[in-house]
């Protein structure tokens, strides 16, 4: 027996352009993007993003200050499932959370 | 009150509020649930009377109310069709998981004594959380905080503001209140850190 599982060679047609947005929208990830209010305890917000992301600490307090002085950090990168996921749970935990293609 | 703290030895997250402060914890979860089941989370309207009997899907546009805009926010901020399917299909969950969140707070004051009508004085109500429960707690104290907060339309550094109110203001009042719930909150959190 030869020739069990050869590859079929690739042809490339020169013709057809490869579907350049198709190409970017399954390499970019998502990303979920917690916004900063004027209710939220600091160390809740870093509670939420230690207990619920699993963060350390160190991590979880670096993106809480991000959050409190710029306004907004990003928190997560995925797949859209994953960071609809993820905006839902920050919404459960009551942070002002979105999502975008990054 | 010296709000919640993590028992050495039963790791249970416990804290005791006087009759007064259960019942005014009491009373602010059972406006959530209210607020959270009155407006209801119907679908969009349709004119087609068909899609309308079949359409039992959550809501998919930005609740008019602003403290269940703020606790139901849109998922995406450029693109109205995504937002409104995220919504439709999240909001409802989100809405029953708050109302949960807040009927736990209510059970656990009244099985922990708390009477149907405040009548007695000098009660004081003993509640002992497990960490699932505590965190529930956790959460719907936000929940409370938000509302209270869009309410009284709190910004960012305007504590002058709310301490120059004149004590018999309601508003300083409400105020006040939202601040001891956050106490309430910082001391949840750190118990449940330790």
């Amino acid at each position: 027996m030869e020739n069990v599982s050869a590859a079929s060679p690739v042809e490339v047609d020169p013709t057809v352009s490869p579907e350049s947005d198709d190409i970017t929208l399954l390499a970019t990830p998502w990303v979920t993007i917690v916004w900063n209010d004027p209710v939220n305890l600091m160390s809740y917000v870093t509670y939420v993003f230690t207990t619920y992301f699993g963060y350390e600490k160190k991590k979880a307090e670096k993106l809480m200050l991000e959050v409190h002085n710029d306004g907004k950090s990003v928190v997560s990168h995925g797949s859209r499932e994953e960071m609809e996921r993820d905006v839902q749970a920050m919404h459960e935990y009551g942070l002002w959370a979105t999502m975008e293609r990054q | 009150m010296s709000g919640f703290a993590r028992h050495r030895k039963s790791r249970l997250v416990i804290a005791n509020f006087s009759g007064f402060e259960a019942d005014l914890l009491r009373s602010l979860a059972s406006q959530l649930v209210e607020l959270l089941r009155n407006e209801r989370a119907m679908p969009q309207q349709t004119s087609d009377p068909l899609e309308a009997l079949l359409d039992f899907s959550g809501p998919t546009e930005v609740p008019d109310d602003p403290v269940l805009a703020r606790l139901f926010p849109s998922a995406y901020t450029d693109d109205d069709e995504a937002a409104g399917d995220f919504r439709r299909f999240t909001e409802a969950t989100l809405r029953d998981g708050k109302a949960e969140a807040a009927i736990a707070i209510i059970d656990g004051l009244e099985d922990a004594g708390l009477p149907p009508e405040l009548t007695e004085e000098g009660l004081v109500i003993d509640v002992e959380l497990d960490e699932a429960t505590a965190e529930t707690w956790m959460r719907s104290f936000t929940d409370i905080r938000l509302a209270l907060a869009t309410r009284l339309e709190v910004q960012e550094g305007d504590e002058g503001y709310w301490a120059s109110l004149p004590d018999e203001d309601p508003r300083g009042q409400a105020h006040d209140i939202y601040l001891w719930v956050g106490y309430l909150q910082e001391t949840l959190v750190d118990a449940l850190s330790t």
